[in-house]
């Protein structure tokens, strides 16, 4: 048990390492693990709460008001603290996009491995379901479900319909490298010797595939988890996310709803767009850099299991 | 007391399917014994359908392989007739592999240890921490320290990942290992240890052993019976010593000729033989013997008609069989 815990934290320092000597990785950490900060300990980080109406001396609310001291990033049509809802907001963004990621990788490596390493007609199945969901134009889709869903009476917050519409939309690309991965994986010769010693599916898929695909699905959800946050602004913006909860896109759409174009309020409309920016190019970097580092072949691997080595002829010796 | 066979293949066809619906017939009436605690060797070219035979045994073909008719009798169960959730039982517990190429059978990212681990707690049988133990002991059987267990297979040398592969066939004390082509991609010093190492083990462990390989030599050394396959079907089949002193096939004939032997005086004026061409494509296969076409014997019949399996006469109960049109030929004339 200790063992196992002293190599676990060898092994995540090894990783660290190699981590650190990558410049872009590094950002893209840093820019997703600010958001993440940001949207955690959001209220430490403004007296104002989202939707509080910032008053001056005379009870009159603020509105369109440009940075100050009081409101870092001005405020919006209603005097409220744009910087409040930005971090605020981060909050509603990021869980919408995890937890749709999340949804959509699961279905996606199912997918993968199921018509991966089953091949024939469940192969046929999936992959036809798959190619129907990737011809349909995304958004057009995604638009008719949410508004349907939500004439639907589910009883639901509108974030929970925006969740699983991405997410069970948004799984095809991963279907297709996983599988992909599985069809080169499941023919290697240790496969057939797993199968030779009386190995059944599940434990050949569990372990001889799943722990080859890992850094796959790995780097593979960080890419989603973005492309699902994009999503949900693209809705919110549109007007289809939850008109009571501040988020990117919800914001930008009040931004145009309300003029402040025209208003010349840059203020309201530009953090928000930087803040999807932001996050979203953290994690597609964050993504590559994952999907090289958790590659078992590459360098980082070698190196930790060379130090099992020694330490191994180290006890030898004694 | 006459010992039953421990495996006994009988008439075994498989066939693959090929692009575009044309059928390979890789394997033809194939039929041999192995018996308890002996060696057998399957010999022949490349792509005779050695390692065919072999998967078809433990019912390991890919997809588009189909065992068509015959029966691989264990113990005198049908294997062929087995559900797969049966023959999952069977398969390691009885009957092991080493595969051809250790680098490729192991896996690359799990430790040695563990891969050798994953047969024993399969099959269930003995808890975690007995069989931890038991990995410790197949290592040490076939002469790696046991801490070398959580090495991974590239920290292996080559001929230490064959010894684990042989390690992993013995976990579950099968009572019947098929070796496919054990020592190719080892240098001759790794060969001569992993073929010492088999032997020692099997006088060890009393187990019986289907040795496939095309090096003459190690069946020589190695083998009680012999299977000359060619093109998918059995060529000739015999004890070993029978086969190598009295070699009644052309192909086994050439084949023996094109082998070095060291008890001959060197002399550099006679060359290995060779045997022209190439094996028969397994869909396009010649009419009549599979060998005619290269043969230096080769009648007008053997282009029409398939030799059948002749038994030889034979001093004892030794057996000797070959297909081949002349020694029909010879029989005739003597009666």
């Amino acid at each position: 048990m200790n063992e196992n815990w002293a190599l676990f934290k060898r092994n995540l320092f090894e990783f660290w390492k190699a981590f650190r000597r990558n410049k872009l990785g590094l950002l893209g950490g840093f820019l997703v693990l600010t958001a993440i900060l940001a949207a955690t300990f959001a209220p430490l980080l403004t007296p104002y709460a989202p939707t509080e109406v910032i008053r001056d001396v005379n009870g009159r609310g603020l509105t369109f008001a440009p940075p100050s001291v009081h409101a870092p990033l001005g405020t919006d049509d209603a005097g409220r603290d744009i910087w409040s809802q930005l971090i605020y907001g981060a909050r509603v963004s990021l869980a919408v996009g995890f937890l749709a990621g999340f949804i959509a990788m699961f279905i996606g490596s199912l997918f993968g491995i199921l018509a991966g390493y089953f091949g024939g007609r469940i192969d046929n199945l999936l992959m036809r379901v798959t190619d129907v969901l990737l011809v349909i134009p995304d958004l057009p889709l995604m638009l008719v479900l949410v508004a349907t869903l939500r004439q639907m009476d589910l009883h639901v917050s509108p974030l929970v319909v925006l969740v699983f519409v991405i997410g069970l939309l948004y799984w095809t690309s991963t279907a297709r490298l996983i599988r992909s991965q599985v069809l080169t994986i499941k023919e290697r010769q240790y496969v057939a010797r797993s199968r030779a010693i009386g190995a059944g599916h599940v434990h050949i898929i569990r372990k001889h595939i799943l722990p080859q695909i890992m850094p796959l699905i790995v780097a593979n959800t960080v890419l989603i988890i973005s492309t699902a946050i994009l999503i949900e602004s693209g809705l919110a913006f549109l007007g289809l996310g939850d008109p009571t909860q501040p988020s990117w896109g919800a914001m930008l759409n009040f931004a145009f709803d309300r003029s402040a174009v025209t208003n010349g309020a840059w203020w309201f409309y530009l953090p928000p767009g930087f803040a999807i920016v932001w996050v979203t190019l953290g994690c597609v970097l964050l993504g590559n850099v994952l999907e090289d580092m958790l590659n078992p072949r590459l360098t980082a691997h070698h190196l930790e299991s060379n130090q099992n080595m020694i330490a191994i002829q180290k006890r030898e010796g004694e | 007391m006459t010992v039953q066979p421990l495996l006994s293949v009988r008439h075994l066809t498989t066939e693959f399917q090929l692009a575009g619906k044309q059928i390979a017939r890789a394997l033809e009436d194939v039929s041999f014994d192995v018996m308890p605690g002996k060696t057998i060797g399957l010999v022949g070219e490349s792509g005779c359908g050695k390692t065919t035979t072999l998967m078809s045994i433990m019912r390991l073909l890919p997809a588009s392989g189909r065992i068509t008719s015959g029966n691989v009798y264990f113990n005198g169960i049908d294997l062929l007739t087995l559900s797969e959730h049966e023959m999952r039982a069977h398969r390691w517990k009885e009957m092991s592999i080493i595969f051809q190429g250790a680098m490729n059978a192991l896996n690359p990212v799990m430790k040695i240890g563990d891969q050798i681990r994953e047969a024993i707690l399969l099959h269930n049988l003995m808890p975690r921490n007995a069989a931890e133990q038991r990995v410790g002991e197949l290592l040490e059987l076939v002469g790696i320290p046991r801490l070398r267990r959580d090495l991974y297979p590239h920290q292996y040398s080559g001929g230490m990942r064959q010894r684990a592969m042989i390690a992993m066939a013995l976990a579950c004390s099968p009572d019947l290992l098929f070796a496919d082509e054990p020592t190719t991609a080892l240098d001759v010093m790794i060969q001569a240890q992993v073929l010492e190492l088999l032997k020692e083990i099997q006088k060890k462990l009393g187990l019986a052993i289907v040795l496939v390989t095309h090096d003459l030599g190690v069946v020589a050394e190695m083998c009680d019976d012999v299977v000359v396959m060619y093109g998918g079907k059995v060529a000739e089949y015999g004890s070993a010593e029978l086969v190598y002193n009295q070699p009644q096939h052309p192909y086994t004939q050439r084949l023996l000729e094109a082998f070095p032997d060291l008890s001959r005086s060197i002399d550099s004026s006679t060359d290995l033989a060779t045997i022209p061409g190439t094996p028969p494509r397994l869909n396009a296969l010649p009419p009549g013997c599979r060998f005619s076409p290269r043969c230096h014997k080769s009648m007008e019949i053997c282009t029409q008609i398939a030799p059948d399996l002749i038994a030889q006469n034979t001093a004892g109960n030794a057996q000797h069989l070959a297909a081949c049109h002349l020694l029909n030929k010879l029989e005739i004339k003597n009666s």
